[in-house]
């Protein structure tokens, strides 16, 4: 009696997005206390934490990714906007940006070519077949515009989903402590080369640092999903695969 | 109803990001191209609406969290992952640690020599 109640429970619940929407915002609210209770450590990246959580979750339960996605897609959904909004910070960075936009431009087109460049080429040394070199290609571009690029140039766009999530969290672990070891304390520096190599998840980790480095960052990941959309599918023509 | 007008200019803006891209059939996402065009927008008013600057604020303060429900996708790809782990990991790892660190080196030598020189010694005090 009781069992099969919870098993109603359990059908309903599957069935409907309200579960997948309040796993995920559970799971980042724990992932966002351990990392404010670890002195915002990026080792313990809150979108890290979360998919791992997650995913245990699922595995136990044996729920399907396409079940947790009814309900994860209104979280997903929020991308579109939370995009479009980083036209405000940048905005508020406007008087910085007129004076270097030229070195902005140059360093955008720069970190396009050698993201792109570097992990077709990594891939290709170490063996990885043309299928995940495609699919690696885009991958430090923001999600929507990585999947397209996938695409068109032959990758699987659902792994290179993946791919940008994981780049964005090497990105967010890393890119503080490297800036220190190269001694750059420039946060607009900073924020270019966070935001052309991380995109999104880079730029979330560059506003907790600062606002000037977030804006800095939001404006390499908007400029550079235009750059990687012209450059990545000349440049797989170029190589030749 | 500031926060839901900001909302509101934020969809709308995306919204006509993405007609134009399907329209003109451009490789860019919707989103982005609204980005673009708010960005105009803001720099011929002259200014941030309040509501607008509550909404993007509330939004971006928890980016990261957005990115969570594509991050779980990796569990349908365990299967090619675990079949190419090396080269997708090494190659992932490397080359965004490359990215990064190449082009905060041409971003620091490029902002030096070409900033405006107003001020003799490069860096401008912020």
């Amino acid at each position: 009696m009781n069992d099969t109640g919870i098993r109603d429970i359990w059908v309903y619940l599957s069935a409907s997005p309200l579960l997948g929407l309040t796993v995920t915002l559970v799971a980042y609210g724990l992932a966002y206390r351990v990392y404010l209770k670890a002195n915002s450590s990026p080792f313990v990246n809150p979108v890290l934490t979360s998919v791992v959580m997650l995913i245990a979750l699922l595995m136990l339960t044996g729920t399907t990714y396409d079940e947790y996605f009814e309900g994860g897609q209104f979280v997903h959904f929020l991308l579109g906007p939370a995009t479009v909004a980083l036209a405000v910070p940048l905005y508020q960075q406007l008087e910085r940006l007129r004076e270097l936009w030229l070195p902005v431009a140059i360093s955008l087109v720069f970190g396009v070519v050698i993201a792109a460049g570097s992990s077709i080429g990594l891939a290709w040394l170490l063996g990885g077949s043309a299928e995940i070199q495609m699919s690696l290609a885009p991958k430090s571009a923001t999600a929507p515009v990585a999947m397209g690029i996938s695409e068109t140039i032959g990758g699987i766009p659902s792994l290179t989903a993946v791919l940008v999530v994981i780049t964005g969290i090497t990105g967010a672990v890393t890119g503080t402590r490297l800036f220190e070891l190269m001694r750059i304390r420039d946060d607009s520096v900073k924020g270019i080369a966070i935001g052309v190599a991380a995109h999104g998840i880079g730029t979330a980790r560059a506003f907790q640092v600062s606002n000037q480095m977030g804006a800095f960052s939001g404006l390499a990941m908007a400029l550079s999903a235009f750059a990687t959309a012209l450059v990545v599918p000349w440049l797989v023509d170029l190589i030749g695969i | 109803m500031t926060f839901l007008s900001g909302i509101t200019i934020l969809l709308v803006y995306q919204l006509v990001g993405e007609v134009t891209v399907r329209l003109l059939s451009l490789s860019i996402p919707g989103p982005v191209l609204g980005m673009v065009m708010l960005f105009v927008t803001l720099m011929m008013r002259g200014k941030t609406p309040d509501s607008l600057e509550n909404a993007s604020t509330a939004l971006l303060s928890h980016l990261s969290l957005l990115f969570v429900p594509a991050g779980v996708g990796m569990m349908s790809h365990f299967g090619r992952i675990a079949d190419e782990w090396l080269p997708i990991t090494l190659a992932l790892f490397l080359s965004t640690i490359i990215t990064m660190v190449a082009t905060a080196g041409v971003m620091q030598m490029t902002s030096r020599w070409l900033a405006r020189p107003e001020s003799p010694g490069g860096q401008r005090d912020e």
